[in-house]
């Protein structure tokens, strides 16, 4: 046990560190389209100074960090409140997928744009009427010659309508078992066959988006890890969104709690006991969670793979943001039936917390059966 | 950066555990709960001696091993796994008090000897029913009731707070000292009535307050840490229960509504130990970070040392509810440590406290 960081991680810190402080690009503007091209320029700036893609072997335009490293830079950008990038999803999933299955040509064709958000990735896994049970997904890809045909709808897929790239999952194979017919495609977006619809929230907003793919066309090169190795590749994905994006997550998660603490502290809300006590237990979970993330950090140093606490990430996540947020709520007493457009927003985005990116009885299952060792449902 | 044992750390844990699993298989911890004298042989107690255990955090200037709070938990983790029923914690908890509060010729008297094992020690962790008296004067005769106090039957010492951070020390063998067994929730953990009427005491002649402080939340992280053990071992029996028992033609497993609350089981037994791991490596490395991590590690592993096997209990069904299987024992142990050493609302309020709520 030494949790006191070592001199080059010490070293990465305070180069980091040094670095937001000339380039941190003050607030985002409002509105959809000023707040993408903001964030697309934050992640050049960024890509210039190599600390867009830190987790990326260099060979590929990374920093090649390790994954405390990688952890250590999560936390500063949170704590300098650091914007989110525009390529989001290409960074902490689309590339990492790349390196991991793709072949030398793809990565020299995709990782760069990736960094330097010229081209924006989204991801279309979900569809209507396969959810948790992503397996079951009914979008079909027919082969065509050098290319497939590609039709059918997903859902929930960010940023679709900045995407040039869609990572896409696709039935190639009918007959064969559900698990073994899916294929991993990377499917131009620039295309009439593929129709953009936005999907409005709860939040009033819409960062989701609905996908119609009327005969699309893949060129057969656009594979990913091979034809009929989808449900693989696209674990791969799944497994760096829950976490990368999650180590992020529970690092926003402490600083929204120290708002929370603050104006707690400065109403006098915090002197009711009860409220002390939920506070209090709120804050033992946020760290909790972040004391988890850097045993995973620990155990995947040293073994290659994630130890138990790894798989409980995001869905402890989930329960910590959605407790907050609904203290968040009550500390306003009557006066929450207003829209405070701070707290009100939060509460209601975080219902989706416990859905997006595997529900949290998905997560479950996962820990039952894979850690646990208990029987499969099916 | 890193956040696991070492191999020395690794070393300490195997022996443990493999120690423990030898000497204190369930049906021994059955009968050592339910039918011996004292709840633990002399046997028993050199072979924990000879280890080292009692020894483990006693400082090596006063004949211990001087070992850290990290593997003080790396230990009472398996201790609380096995549900070994020993004195061993009541003798470490005296040890670290008069560590604490001793002055040089006090600790040279008393160390060795714990440490050695060849004296056990005890200390009272309630207040005293009624109050004390003469706890003014310095190593004044003491009249009080003391309840609940652990390992008091054979103990040789006792430790007494005598008020504002004072401590005494008091033979058991002393004219006036009085050990009455009762009855308690847990029955690994003897526990018994210590009269004093008017016991000569020793007073602990150096009290450092940040030491005492110190020494106080190392005695609630060991028991934090032997409530992980406890989790981890009610969430076993749960997973292999549900892993074995059929209904409905098949493994209750396969049902969510088993599956999911033994998933949660895992996420706090994880939670625990983080938090656990995190407060002892603080008040071995980083005090300042100590008080916080150390209330924290307390309050959730005392929620998690109860849930846990509760919600075990209820995947075992009415089995779980037989006093012929064994997890009511770690049930019992779970909810004990729950409510010693500050209970998990008392720490959150201590962790509100120290973010200035």
């Amino acid at each position: 046990m030494d949790l006191t960081p070592t001199p080059q991680e010490q070293e990465f810190r305070d180069q980091l560190r040094a670095w937001l402080a000339d380039n941190h690009p003050g607030p985002e503007p409002e509105g959809d389209v000023a707040g993408f091209e903001f964030r697309r320029a934050w992640q050049r700036r960024l890509h210039d100074d190599d600390w867009a893609g830190v987790s990326w072997p260099k060979e590929y335009g990374g920093r090649g960090a390790t994954l405390v490293e990688q952890a250590i830079y999560n936390e500063e950008l949170a704590r300098a409140q650091a914007p989110s990038t525009a390529n989001v999803l290409g960074l902490a999933m689309g590339g990492p997928t790349v390196i991991a299955h793709g072949s030398e040509d793809q990565k020299r064709r995709y990782l760069e744009p990736i960094l330097s958000a010229d081209e924006i990735w989204c991801q279309g896994f979900s569809e209507p009427e396969a959810g948790s049970d992503l397996a079951s997904l009914k979008t079909r890809a027919v082969r065509d010659g050098d290319a497939w045909v590609v039709t059918g709808q997903k859902v929930w897929t960010t940023l679709a309508h900045h995407a040039k790239w869609c990572m896409l999952v696709a039935r190639t194979d009918q007959d064969a078992p559900r698990h073994k017919g899916l294929t991993y495609f990377l499917m131009d977006m620039d295309q009439d066959a593929v129709q953009v619809r936005p999907l409005r929230q709860i939040t009033g907003e819409a960062e989701f988006n609905e996908l119609f793919i009327e005969e699309a066309r893949i060129p057969h090169e656009n594979i990913v890890g091979g034809e009929g190795n989808g449900w693989n590749v696209a674990i791969t994905t799944l497994m760096h969104e829950r976490a990368t994006l999650a180590f992020g997550l529970q690092i926003r998660v402490k600083i929204t709690l120290g708002e929370l603490l603050a104006e707690a502290r400065e109403s006098g809300a915090a002197e009711d006991p009860i409220i002390r006590d939920r506070l209090a237990q709120l804050y033992i979970e946020s760290e909790v969670l972040r004391l988890n993330a850097l045993r995973g950090l620990s155990s995947i140093m040293r073994t290659g793979v994630p130890g138990p606490e790894g798989s409980l990430g995001k869905w402890q996540w989930a329960d910590v943001n959605q407790a907050l947020t609904e203290l968040a709520v009550d500390l306003r007493g009557p006066r929450a039936v207003l829209d405070d457009d701070r707290w009100t927003y939060r509460y209601l985005r975080a219902r989706a917390n416990s859905i997006e990116g595997g529900t949290t009885e998905i997560l479950k299952n996962i820990v039952a059966e894979r850690v646990l060792g208990l029987p499969r449902m099916r | 950066m890193r956040f696991e044992l070492t191999d020395d750390q690794q070393a300490i844990q195997r022996t443990a555990k493999e120690f423990l699993a030898s000497r204190y298989p369930a049906e021994e911890v059955r009968r050592l709960a339910l039918e011996d004298d004292r709840g633990f042989t002399d046997e028993q107690w050199r072979a924990v001696a000879e280890l080292g255990w009692p020894a483990l955090v006693v400082p090596e200037d006063d004949g211990g091993l001087g070992l850290g709070v990290v593997e003080l938990a790396v230990l009472q983790e398996q201790l609380g796994y096995a549900l070994a029923p020993t004195p061993l914690l009541s003798t470490i908890s005296a040890a670290l008090v008069i560590t604490a509060a001793g002055d040089d010729a006090q600790r040279a008297e008393w160390l060795p000897g714990l440490a050695e094992g060849e004296r056990r020690g005890t200390i009272a962790q309630l207040p005293p029913a009624g109050g004390l008296e003469g706890g003014d004067a310095a190593d004044g005769a003491l009249t009080a009731t003391l309840e609940a106090v652990p390992d008091a039957a054979d103990a040789d010492l006792i430790v007494v707070p005598t008020g504002h951070a004072r401590l005494a020390v008091v033979d058991m063998s002393a004219a006036g000292v009085t050990v009455e067994p009762v009855d308690g929730l847990d029955p690994t953990r003897r526990l018994s009535t210590v009269t004093l009427d008017g016991a000569p005491s020793t007073t602990l002649a150096a009290p450092d307050g940040v030491a005492l402080a110190r020494a106080r939340d190392v005695i609630a992280v060991a028991v934090a840490a032997e409530s992980v053990g406890v989790a981890q071992r009610a969430m076993e029996m749960a997973v292999e229960h549900a892993r074995d028992r059929k209904q409905f033609g098949r493994p209750i497993g396969v049902f969510q509504a088993v599956s999911h609350p033994c998933a949660q089981m895992l996420l706090e037994v994880e939670g625990a130990r983080s938090a656990v791991m995190f407060a002892a490596w603080a008040l071995d490395d980083s005090p300042d970070e100590a008080p916080l991590a150390a209330a924290m590690a307390k309050a959730y592993a005392s929620d998690a040392g109860r849930r846990v096997p509760a919600a075990a209990l209820q995947v075992l069904g009415g089995i779980g509810f037989t006093w012929e299987h064994d997890l009511h024992f770690w049930l019992k142990r779970g909810r004990a440590n729950a409510a010693v050493w500050g209970d998990a609302r008392s720490h959150r309020a201590r962790v509100a406290d120290l973010l200035e709520l």
